[in-house]
């Protein structure tokens, strides 16, 4: 089928290196010796731990429930024992700890009873709350929850619903492994993702140095029957970038402020459709994931690996050789070096690449910005790097924003072009964060702002509620006094039991007065509260050891301290607490 | 001499009327200056600048009573700003400045006096008397007004370390390589 | 016509307020740090300039001078400004407060502003009649607006710059209008073309 490719501005050509980890199939990675699943593994909501220390678990159980609608789950991928619900180092550049279930597998692998949905059957609302219960997000690298992205714009139909098997990133060749093996499931998860989303056409997108790839999808396409076109994309990095490919696919531009639905255009990964496709028509949740292990290891190759599987582990299979110095998650344009590698596989860990001195080798110096222009001609989404290197360097972030630094999807171009050797995506990275950092502390000044106001308000009127009380108490008195003896109800006595007393049976509702009235009624509380204090006496005290008499001691000799210094702090609690 | 004066006095009152006029005609009501100010302000509401909270402190500030340094929980980093709202001077902080922190109640010695409750200016601390209480952490601004109340010294302050929700990417440092 | 033309383009460019007369120094270093506060001053400064002078020439022709009270010239213009200036400030600060945010406190210092005073004084040295003379003072309030702008992107710049330590500040800032000063000389071959 010949499709009219659309082209987008900028990006570079590194080399792909993705021959060497294509040359095996797909191997099952075996069973470590522990499991430590992250429970945040998806943009959004920090799933809440549902298993308890001890518990056994089976292969596929949900051991972490959504938290909100932008969440999704999280299953054991093996069956076992819970060891712990501890921090554990993450996957994520810093190497700080998150919140980590640790299984100790049984060695059975043991599946809990996986119920095929019947998702034909089911309304869409349905199949999304089943697609994010079975922790389906999106696989390339973002791990959006893709539920939350099945459901198309109020007001624009869907017209293109693109599936992404661009993988543009060099040495990663996971998906190309996918497409080739099991394009008979990414095809029909495609099709799911078409019922959801009601979009008229499907495109899938996969760079043209992956003809293998496109020959299995196309046949897979054929072979099911549907009207999916398999489109083969001209080999550029970052063809494989969301908005990029949509760029090639259907000419439309996202511009910054909207989603892509609102232009009718869904993008999701092929790992995405084929676990969507997977989880819905076995009932299996995500519990692994396939993992491009290549770079400066002795066999590099694609594993379906089990989430959770220690890095060390992983990389053990590949036998990485004696000058690897360092291990990068991700590809080696937008991946990171991994801090810690004990830290676990999770659902965005596409690729692990050992890296050497001689495969990356340290980067140069960095000199100063000669304003060559060369990352803004890259840059796939017209922006002005240099601009943004100069603010960001600056810490002029208020500029930054205005050179649209949130378009800026870190693809590393730039980085990869400059002459100079500047760093210019890192420096972004540090803009965005310390960005972040101030909007989340100026929403949080407001809030507390916000709740100190409605403290005060509430202070008041409490106040203001007081007087009122007291000053009707006093009146309904008055008035009561006449008619009867003084049957007055409970509250009424008591609330001014003294200064009934000493009131004039005449009108009482002044301001003033009820001020006096309620004074009179804390001292009266306050003596109250002082006999009480008086006629209690300790009773258990007869067993006591040495130790816990010198404690009560030292309180006492504390709390006679206090009252010496300020007599009223010491009353008011009783009083206080009996309000 | 005369015309002198008359001419001047003339000018004065001709100026001075159309001024008058115009601060009636044209009056504005509140004072943009304090909310912009107070904007700047961490609205820890602690009080440790010596006014009952932020929005009292930046009245001040706009109204030229008080200094710009006097809020240690704002930082360097707001007297900066503030200096830069209103053309002042940028001054060191009255007192040193401290890591960012919050309070923690320790809830074995807690004896639920609601003392604790009632100090807090931002409702961050949730209990009921007699029951443990708790700092909603989320919500502490960090301002230890809980901690003077505390009858059994039960309150104390734990800085904020670093988590994967705070964390932020470092300025890229530049490595400068010794000479040979 | 072009006698007009030529006061007005001397006024911006040749015989620039700022950098070849060196009168209103003090907004030009002090208001110079943000672009966008630099425009509003320019605006303010824009329209002061040129009422003051108007203003001015009517006080000067029509009350000074035919008592011969030249002496009280420097007198009467300060205060004539300083209401203008104020009268400014109560007007934009009701109509519009966004505008009055951002020039902020700066609209008072249009009264000390030195070119506010120094144009006026420089018309009746020139002996202007009253079109010449707000064209002057708008030119220079031009010249003025078209130097802070131009200085305030240069300065915005050089604060991401690597500054050696000591030239921080407002030193660079100073060597910075030191070498726009030098490139605006080079306009003062702009009128032996008539």
């Amino acid at each position: 089928m010949l499709q009219h490719l659309f082209g987008f501005k900028g990006g570079v050509k590194p080399q792909t290196n993705k021959a060497p980890s294509v040359q095996e199939p797909i191997g099952q990675a075996p069973l470590p010796a522990r499991l430590y699943v992250p429970l945040h593994q998806s943009i959004g909501g920090v799933p809440n731990p549902l298993v308890q220390v001890g518990e056994p678990v089976l292969k596929g159980q949900l051991i972490g429930g959504a938290d909100g609608w932008v969440s999704a789950a999280v299953h054991a991928p093996t069956s076992g024992t819970v060891l712990a619900i501890e921090e554990h180092v993450a996957a994520h550049p810093s190497g700080l700890p998150t919140l980590t279930v640790v299984i100790e597998p049984d060695g059975r692998d043991e599946w809990i009873s996986c119920t095929p949905l019947d998702y034909r059957s089911l309304p869409p609302e349905g199949v999304r709350e089943a697609l994010r219960d079975a922790g389906v997000v999106g696989l390339g690298g973002a791990v959006f929850p893709s539920h939350a992205k099945l459901t198309a714009a109020r007001s624009v139909a869907v017209e293109q619903l693109v599936i992404n098997g661009a993988e543009c990133e060099p040495f990663m060749t996971c998906d190309d492994l996918l497409m080739r093996e099991r394009a008979e499931e990414i095809v029909r998860g495609s099709a799911i993702f078409r019922e959801l989303l009601a979009a008229r056409r499907v495109l899938i997108g996969i760079e043209d140095n992956k003809p293998e790839a496109v020959a299995a999808m196309q046949a897979a396409v054929q072979r099911l029957g549907e009207d999916h076109e398999v489109v083969a994309v001209p080999t550029r990095y970052p063809a494989g970038g969301a908005k990029q490919l949509i760029r090639v696919l259907t000419g439309k531009e996202v511009p910054a402020s909207k989603r892509s639905t609102e232009l009718g255009v869904q993008c999701f990964n092929v790992a995405t459709a084929y676990t969507a496709y997977r989880a819905l028509a076995y009932g299996e949740p995500v519990i692994s994931r396939i993992v491009t292990l290549t770079g400066n290891v002795l066999q590099p190759r694609n594993w379906e690996v089990r989430l959770g599987t220690p890095l060390r582990d992983l990389v053990a299979l590949g036998q990485p050789k004696a000058d690897t110095n360092k291990y990068l998650m991700g590809g080696p344009m937008m991946g990171f070096e991994i801090p810690d590698l004990a830290a676990p596989v999770v659902k965005a860990t596409n690729c692990v690449i050992a890296g050497s001195p001689t495969l990356f080798p340290p980067s140069p110096p960095e000199m100063p910005c000669i304003r060559c222009g060369a990352c803004a001609e890259v840059c796939p989404h017209e922006l002005q790097p240099f601009e943004l290197y100069w603010f960001a360097r600056a810490r002029n972030f208020g500029k930054t924003q205005e050179y649209y630094l949130f378009d800026c999807i870190e693809c590393g171009c730039c980085s990869y072009v400059c002459p100079s050797h500047i760093p210019l995506v890192q420096y972004f990275r540090f803009a965005k964060s310390e960005i972040w950092s101030r909007e989340r502390e100026k929403q949080a000044a407001e809030a507390a702002k916000a709740r100190f106001e409605l403290r005060n308000a509430r202070a008041e009127r409490e106040q203001a509620e007081k007087a009122d009380r007291l000053a009707r108490a006093s009146t309904a008195r008055s008035s009561e006094r006449k008619p009867a003896s003084a049957v007055a109800s409970a509250a009424v006595v008591e609330a001014g039991v003294s200064s009934a007393l000493a009131s004039e049976p005449a009108v009482v509702s002044s301001a003033a007065d009820a001020d006096a009235q309620k004074k009179a009624t804390i001292v009266a509380a306050m003596e109250r509260a002082r006999a009480q204090r008086a006629a209690v006496q300790p009773r258990n005290t007869g067993q006591l050891s040495a130790q816990q008499q010198r404690e009560i001691a030292a309180i006492e000799a504390r709390r006679a301290a206090l009252q010496a210094e300020s007599p009223l702090n010491t009353v008011t609690p009783p009083e206080r607490a009996a309000e | 001499m005369i015309i002198t004066l008359a001419i001047m006095a003339l000018g004065a009152i001709v100026l001075g009327a159309a001024l008058g006029y115009a601060s009636i005609k044209f009056k504005v009501e509140g004072d943009p200056l304090v909310e912009k100010i107070e904007a700047i302000l961490p609205q820890t509401q602690c009080g440790q600048c010596g006014y009952p909270g932020c929005k009292p402190y930046a009245a001040a500030i706009s109204a030229g009573e008080a200094d710009i340094n006097l809020c240690p929980p704002g930082g360097m980093d707001g007297v900066r700003k503030l200096a830069d709202l209103l053309g002042r001077e940028v001054k060191p902080l009255e007192v040193e400045e401290k890591p960012k922190q919050v309070a923690i109640i320790d809830e074995a010695t807690c004896i639920g006096c609601t003392l604790c409750i009632q100090a807090c200016p931002v409702d961050a601390i949730v209990g009921a008397a007699k029951q443990m209480h708790t700092i909603i952490e989320s919500l502490c601004t960090g301002c230890e007004l809980c901690i003077k109340p505390c009858p059994v010294e039960c309150i104390h302050m734990q800085p904020i370390t670093e988590n994967l929700d705070n964390w932020k990417w470092k300025y890229p440092v530049i490595e400068i390589k010794r000479a040979a | 016509m072009t006698h007009y033309l030529f006061i007005l383009v001397g006024a911006v460019l040749v015989n620039n307020v700022v950098l070849v007369k060196i009168l209103g120094l003090c907004p030009f270093t002090g208001v110079s740090k943000k672009l966008e506060t630099a425009f509003g001053m320019g605006a303010a400064t824009t329209f002061v300039l040129t009422v003051a002078t108007g203003a001015s020439y009517v006080i000067d022709h029509y009350l000074l001078m035919p008592f011969g009270l030249e002496y009280l010239r420097t007198l009467s213009f300060i205060v004539t400004i300083a209401a203008i200036v104020q009268l400014t400030e109560m007007v934009i600060q009701k109509t519009s407060p966004l505008l009055h945010q951002v020039l902020g406190i700066y609209l008072p210092l249009i009264t000390t502003n030195c070119a506010v005073l120094g144009v006026p004084l420089l018309n009746i040295a020139n002996k202007y009649d009253f079109v010449e003379s707000l064209l002057f003072g708008a030119g220079s309030a031009i010249g003025f607006s078209l130097v802070l702008v131009l200085f305030a992107g240069i300065r915005e710049r050089v604060e991401g710059a690597d500054v050696p330590t000591h030239f921080r500040g407002t030193a660079i800032a100073m060597v910075t209008a030191g070498l726009m000063s030098l490139a605006f000389m080079g306009f003062a071959g702009l009128d032996k073309y008539q």
